[in-house]
């Protein structure tokens, strides 16, 4: 009776979703998330379902409040939900503790945020070592590899420069590297480009576009602007803390 | 996974550097009350330890095993007497002393104040009837000149041996050996001159004295048989408390007193005063550390104090970090490190200020101060203490924080 509720949901808001007999990278199943504050408690999430497969690029549109950053936070398992379930590669892993949770973090997700999120008294290639760092690579490998991150976006003779000395564009490309850099399966980009003028906005989504279709990293984003979200293969609208569509997006909508 | 601890110790220790380096003057407001505090605990513990050796040699200088027997007390009729009152000791006991096994030598020693002139020029000072083993055991030769010998004693001559206090009020720059002086209107003359001694632990000056044979004082001046101590100097340093046992043993056979008396005498081991002034140098400075170290708690409050803020202005750096996979421990250890990295520093800038306490101490005072590794690894421990012990508060606190506000944080 309940997994056939599940099922015609299912059905409703994933019709588009590719079935390759494959276990989906990110499965959420009545996803919910309700804030308290004091005796009012707020709805932000309620019964979201969701699958992700492997090298999607899936666009999360929505209107601010709309939910589609808290439910990036809990795909980024930033967050856990206070309903439902989320597996990811088929792990459930809404209930773990938040050193599990840090740990998925820095080993299969990457996070590229609106306010570029660098720490400013490190050098670009130290900001960039960051995710090396908390998995405990060795500091040669480390710096190697960040190096590696940097080239791929074209910032390799930037790295010994600090945040404050390069522009927004470049700051964001930063956070790229950073989330590349330890290869993770998955990029969380929240509002990516909000910081940024459509020039080196365009530019930043070049590379999320490269990354995705070079590497086979599956990259989830966020925005609520269509000209942005359109770089995606996927888009999905939040209104209300529920998916109210699912579409593919054609390649000729793009530009 | 020793690797990574070592990497990220490395990286955390670099990111507090740097942290601590980028607000420079936050940094060393913070550690002043770490810096006062060490460097107030080492200064007084070499002040205190300076004190503890003056002391020490100001003792040593009295003489070497050195034990003072006095005559005893009496009660008659319900009067009780001080020390030194009954004429219980002789020139008898003093030779009989001497033959003891633990005994090295010893000296009668009658002293009284007595106005001495020479020509026109008078000076009251200490007149001492002594023994011709007087500098043996008191470890004070003659500058110049000769002690009296045992010869002298024994025929009672009228021969003094001057201090340098004394001898330079009567005799100003005249060297004073050969001339004839006047101790109770009885004519002496000077054969030697005492090399400077100093003061001792009482704060008197010891070379303000005539020192004359015991014989001549005890006929010539005093008019008594009877001498007012007995300086014995025992062997070495372990045979004082066996030399002061066969003393009394002695000294009561002597005077014929019956086992249910108490002696009529009393022996005093210069070690033990010197032992008592030492305990009581350390009690204070004890006391003065303590007061210092309580400096190094509220300079404790003071890291974490600021801990705290830079926890709070650090807010979104600690989100991102747990963003890309910081652990709770991860973001604990980096602000420890912090808080101690911090307090370490204070704890190393705070040894070099005691230093230059103490050595200014001891540049413009009398004292020597002395500064021993001791209180700079305890004070560096301590310190290191206080760093974790107060930065953890902060750090827990960091450590606790919900990733997703901690990345909305402005």
């Amino acid at each position: 009776m309940n997994g056939k509720v599940i099922k015609e949901r299912v059905k409703d808001y994933e019709g588009y979703a590719i079935p390759d007999g494959n276990t989906p990278l990110i499965k959420l199943e009545d996803i919910g998330m309700t804030y308290k504050i004091g005796d009012v408690s707020y709805e932000v999430l309620r019964k979201v379902n969701l699958s992700v497969n492997k090298g999607e690029f899936l666009s999360i549109m929505g209107a601010s409040g709309s939910g589609k950053s808290t439910l990036m936070n809990i795909m980024g398992c930033l967050d856990r939900p206070t309903a439902g379930r989320y597996f990811l590669e088929g792990r459930d892993v809404s209930n773990l503790t938040s050193d599990e949770l840090a740990e998925i973090r820095n080993k299969k997700i990457g996070f590229v945020f609106q306010g570029f999120n660098l720490i400013q008294r490190l050098s670009i290639v130290e900001n960039v070592e960051l995710p090396l760092y908390y998995s405990g690579m060795p500091s040669k490998e480390a710096t190697e590899m960040a190096m590696d991150a940097l080239k791929l976006v074209d910032l390799s003779d930037k790295g010994n420069k600090f945040p404050n000395q390069i522009s927004g564009g470049e700051q964001q490309r930063v956070a790229i590297a950073r989330a590349i850099v330890n290869n993770a399966p998955i990029i969380m980009a929240d509002e990516p480009t909000g910081n940024l003028d459509s020039i080196r906005g365009a530019e930043v989504m070049k590379f999320f576009k490269k990354i995705n279709e070079e590497r086979g990293v599956t990259i989830i984003l966020v925005s609520h602007d269509k000209n942005i979200a359109n770089y995606g293969k996927r888009l999905i609208t939040v209104k209300d803390g529920i998916i109210t569509s699912s579409a593919i997006i054609e390649a000729k909508s793009m530009i | 996974m020793s690797k990574r601890v070592k990497f990220a110790f490395f990286l955390d220790l670099k990111s507090a550097y740097k942290t601590l380096l980028r607000n420079k003057v936050r940094s060393l407001l913070t550690i002043l009350g770490i810096i006062i505090g060490v460097g107030s605990v080492i200064a007084t513990v070499s002040i205190g330890q300076g004190a503890s050796v003056a002391i020490q040699s100001s003792i040593n200088s009295m003489g070497s095993n050195l034990l003072i027997i006095l005559p005893g007390s009496s009660s008659l009729g319900g009067i009780h007497t001080g020390f030194g009152v009954l004429p219980t000791l002789t020139l008898g006991d003093v030779h009989a002393i001497r033959k003891l096994p633990a005994v090295k030598t010893d000296s009668g020693n009658l002293g009284m104040p007595q106005q001495v002139i020479w020509r026109g020029n008078n000076w009251s000072t200490l007149v001492m009837g002594a023994s011709s083993t007087y500098t043996t055991i008191r470890d004070w030769p003659v500058a110049q000149g000769t002690f009296f010998n045992h010869e002298q004693v024994a025929s009672a001559a009228n021969v003094a041996v001057i201090g340098n206090t004394a001898a330079t009020e009567l005799f100003g720059l005249i060297n004073p050996i050969g001339h004839i002086i006047l101790i109770h209107n009885v004519p002496f003359t000077v054969i030697g001159l005492l090399s400077i001694k100093g003061f001792n632990a009482f704060g008197q000056d010891q070379d303000d004295i005539v020192v004359i044979p015991i014989t001549t004082m005890l006929e010539k001046i005093a008019g008594t048989t009877w001498v007012h101590a007995i300086a014995v100097s025992a062997k070495s340093n372990k045979d004082t408390a066996i030399a002061q046992s066969e003393i009394t043993a002695l000294l009561r056979q002597r005077h014929h007193i019956p086992l249910h008396k108490p002696d009529d005498f009393f022996v005093r081991n210069i070690s033990e005063i010197a032992q008592a002034a030492n305990s009581s140098a350390n009690t204070f400075t004890i006391l003065l550390g303590s007061i210092a170290a309580v400096s190094l708690l509220v300079g404790g409050i003071g890291i974490m104090n600021i801990m705290l803020v830079s926890v709070t202005e650090r807010t979104k750096e600690i989100g991102i970090r747990m963003a890309v996979g910081a652990k709770k421990g991860d973001i604990l250890k980096q602000f420890l490190i912090e808080s101690s990295v911090l307090s370490l520093f204070g704890g190393i800038l705070g040894i070099g200020l005691g230093f230059g306490i103490s050595s200014a101490i001891t540049a413009f005072s009398p004292l020597k101060t002395i500064v021993t590794t001791e209180p700079i690894v305890i004070s560096l421990i301590f310190s290191l203490c206080v760093g974790i012990f107060f930065g953890f508060y902060p750090a827990f606190k960091a450590s606790r924080m919900n990733p997703v506000e901690a990345l909305r944080y402005e």
